[in-house]
């Protein structure tokens, strides 16, 4: 009762705050998301929302999707990759080079692990040089890409048609239980890594990190490990994007995706993510590839020029964070 | 109309935010050449009365009159011109500016029609100014990050001088200054009211405000307290104003028993510390800002490295990094409250529980749910005014921060708990707070280490004391042998020991 006589000033308003804000954050994107989708559904008509094109829009998505998922992993821990594009391009070439000998299950295995192997030196030259991940990542994007094409010596590699080219074939084809397997693949990982970051010890360590380093260190988060692991799987995650690019393409190309990370990324910032670290999310970062890919797609189907829709998306990108830091 | 007309008058103030009631009805009248201290706990509405008299914020009821004359400032910059001077905490100072540059900071002399900055008036107005505060051997040419906190202090002190100053509020000016720094601040102060200038200081040191204030105004949730001529208020008696209740058991002191040897040190570098200490006893480490004694913590906690010497905590020998350290039982509480020991984005509830998580979940699982439900009993057990444990700990208090950064270390029961500062910026009543805690874990059979630059504190605390001076500690000595003065004494490297 004697307590009772301190009167703190940051009681009552916050709460209110506090939970809106949650709100917004939660829902801010899907209801980007549903703006976009209404806007082009009245736009073209009833047809854009046939189940054929949002099959196509989801496919369109995928790649960048799921080298989001290990990118939001990386900005909700405060750093960022700049070399998925790359990583993306040797993984299309480690598969092609891998089925000429070998199975499609290996070829893709030794994608995944080539992907791994770059995150996981990202993450040590992060780690150990104490360079910041901009730099280093910036670095690694050149490297990565000049080792993709020394082994494919310069050229596309053509290789052996297998399963691993249906993965993202049009149900209309027979492939794939209602929808293609590669958009199940990027479903599950969505969960898993929503899973991740919510309800493991590693989820709350990133975002600990991501919020104050300093802080995480005092609390005795082990810092460099957990970097290390987020961008080894950040590296796995862009590896796979890179086989479902190969699925698309059918060879291995090392000037495939130049650029792919900055798509990759603006997907996370749409999608509620904080360069500065602490926030991002998986639903967010769907969301936020979702709306770039119905914005290309309605462009094209509605004639509409590829300026206009760059125009459009780099003015989402801008508008999204411009609102980020109004509600904060 | 024989009465002379107050320098400052406010009348009638009061602010609401949302629901609360932040200033109800304020009165504040300051003279000409008098000290007027503002006391209060946080959220008392200090600062909310000074934002309202530096025009940052807008009183809802009341008015303001400057030397008789009517005075509601737009903005900030009205009130700069209007002579009303604010002096923060934090002082805000662009530190690759130089002196001088940041002395006329907005108010640029120029010369010709195209604004170009006049540098020999610039000069003259920053010496000028300088001079007038009676330190002229700042040199108006050196950059401001090259200055001590002290010497940064007067430069913005400087600034308000240059655009002529009638009302000056220092905003606990002391809280980053040395002894030495403090007294040549007051000596300052005393010259400025000799210069007719009406002073608002606020701080938390109730000896500071009994040293250099006339008048003692005190604040509690929103109303005047009380008010008395210093002269006439003992301490006990402001105290109590601020608390609203008595506070003479602010040191709870139960029964110690002190037991085995928990953590020990040898000829520890840097720091060149040998002492141990026991289950069931608080060491304190008594010193001046700067001689060393963070450093030290931070040694043994595994976050500076070992230069020398041995540290044994229970049957681990050896340096640790810090999660080896909280394996072993030990937690820091850093001094750093904002850029360290919190992580300000996250919840309260992952901030209590952000070091042992173990709880929550088998093989690194965590349920939020039982996060939640842990945090809520801490919440709850230490008082932590929060809207739930989901809310960002950015939004709190200072003081209720503060109980979350502590609910930490008891979340994960650590047996020994090195405190740095741990009521730093916090109000009496958290203070009193944890003062109780720290009695409650000792009582439990803990051991805590406590680094303080706030005497008084450690001598109600502690069962014994070691002084730092100049990068090394003395031996630890019984509680009963020292006073304020032989602490000041030994730290200030007067004694050689």
């Amino acid at each position: 009762m004697e307590r009772a006589l301190v009167v703190d000033g940051s009681v009552g308003r916050p709460r209110v705050v506090a939970t809106r804000r949650r709100l917004l954050d939660e829902t801010g994107v899907l209801i980007g998301l549903a703006v976009v989708l209404g806007l082009f559904g009245a736009l073209i008509g009833p047809q854009f929302f046939r189940a054929a094109n949002l099959e196509l829009v989801a496919r369109q998505t995928v790649i960048v999707c799921v080298a989001a998922l290990g990118m939001t992993m990386v900005i909700v821990s405060g750093g960022i990759d700049l070399s998925v594009g790359s990583v993306v391009a040797l993984s299309t070439v480690v598969t092609a080079v891998l089925l000429r000998e070998h199975g499609p299950a290996v070829a893709a295995i030794g994608a995944l692990a080539s992907g791994a192997a770059c995150g996981l030196v990202n993450g040590l030259l992060i780690t150990q040089l104490r360079v910041v991940p901009f730099i280093v990542t910036l670095g690694t994007m050149l490297l990565v890409r000049g080792a993709a094409k020394g082994l494919a010596d310069e050229r596309r590699i053509e290789a052996p048609i297998t399963w691993l080219n249906t993965l993202l074939r049009t149900v209309r084809d027979g492939s794939g239980v209602l929808l293609p397997t590669g958009i199940w693949i990027t479903v599950a990982l969505a969960i898993l890594v929503a899973l991740v970051l919510r309800y493991t010890r590693f989820g709350r360590h990133l975002f600990a990190i991501g919020s104050s380093e300093r802080t995480a260190r005092l609390c005795g988060v082990r810092i460099d490990r957990t970097r290390a692991a987020v961008y080894t799987i950040a590296g796995a995650f862009a590896a796979l994007a890179g086989v479902m690019e190969f699925s698309k393409l059918s060879v291995g190309d090392p000037t495939v995706s130049i650029g792919l990370e900055l798509d990759v990324i603006a997907a996370v910032i749409i999608g509620g993510g904080s360069l500065a670290g602490g926030k991002g999310s998986v639903t967010g970062t769907i969301a936020g590839a979702a709306i770039m890919a119905v914005i290309q797609i309605g462009c094209s189907q509605q004639g509409l020029p590829n300026w206009v829709q760059q125009i459009v998306t780099g003015s989402i990108i801008v508008g999204a964070v411009a609102l980020d830091r109004l509600r904060s | 109309m024989a009465e002379p007309v107050a320098r400052l008058q406010m009348r009638g103030v009061s602010k609401a935010f949302g629901a609360t009631l932040a200033l109800d009805a304020v009165d504040l009248a300051v003279n000409r050449g008098e000290v007027c201290a503002l006391v209060g706990q946080n959220g008392a509405g200090k600062s909310t009365l000074m934002a309202i008299l530096a025009g940052a914020t807008k009183p809802d009821a009341g008015s303001m009159r400057l030397d008789g004359t009517p005075y509601a400032p737009r903005d900030p910059l009205a009130a700069r011109h209007a002579g009303v001077a604010m002096i923060h905490q934090e002082l805000s100072l662009a530190p690759h500016l130089t002196v001088m540059e940041n002395i006329v900071l907005g108010v640029e002399p120029t010369r010709g029609p195209l604004g170009i900055v006049d540098r020999d008036r610039m000069r003259q107005t920053a010496a000028g100014a300088l001079a007038e505060l009676g330190h002229a051997d700042i040199a108006p040419d050196a950059t401001v990050s090259t200055l001590s906190p002290a010497a940064q202090q007067l430069v913005e002190i400087a600034r308000a001088f240059a655009i002529g100053c009638r009302v000056l509020v220092l905003d606990e000016p002391t809280s980053c200054l040395t002894h030495a720094d403090v007294r040549t601040l007051f000596d300052l102060i005393n010259r400025l009211k000799a210069q007719q200038i009406a002073v608002v200081y606020i701080s938390h040191f109730i000896e500071e405000v009994k040293q250099i204030s006339d008048r003692v105004v005190v604040l509690r949730d929103g109303r005047q307290a009380g008010e008395g001529r210093t002269r006439e208020m003992p301490s006990e008696a402001i105290v109590s104003l601020m608390v609203g209740r008595s506070v003479e058991d602010l040191y709870p002191r139960r029964q110690r028993r002190s037991g085995d040897a928990i953590l020990a040190v040898d000829a520890l570098q840097p720091g060149d510390a040998t002492f141990a200490l026991h289950r069931g006893e608080v060491l304190g480490i008594a010193g001046l800002v700067g001689a060393g004694r963070t450093r030290l913590l931070r040694t043994i906690f595994g976050l500076a490295p070992v230069r020398g010497g041995r540290i044994r905590v229970a049957a681990f020998t050896g340096p640790a990094p810090p999660h080896a350290r909280w394996q072993q039982g030990v937690g820091l509480l850093s001094e750093d409250r904002a850029g360290e020991g919190l992580a300000r984005s996250l919840s309260v509830g992952d901030n209590i529980t952000l070091s042992h998580l173990a709880p929550f979940g088998s093989r690194g699982l965590v349920f939020p749910s039982r996060q939640r439900a842990a945090a809520t009993r801490w919440i709850e057990r230490l008082d932590i005014r929060c809207a739930d444990a989901r809310q960002a700990v950015a939004e709190l208090s200072g003081g209720n921060q503060q109980k979350v950064a502590v609910g930490r270390l008891l979340h994960h029961d650590v047996d020994v708990l090195i405190l740095d500062e741990p009521t730093k910026g916090i109000d009496v009543a958290s203070k009193a707070e944890i003062y109780r805690l720290i009695d409650e874990m000792v009582g439990a059979g803990k051991a805590v280490l406590l680094v303080s630059s706030y005497f008084p504190e450690l001598l109600g605390v502690c069962d014994r004391i070691a002084v730092m001076a100049r990068g090394r500690l003395g031996p630890p000595r019984d509680v009963a042998e020292w006073n304020e003065h032989s602490l000041l004494m030994e730290a200030s490297g007067a004694r050689a020991s």
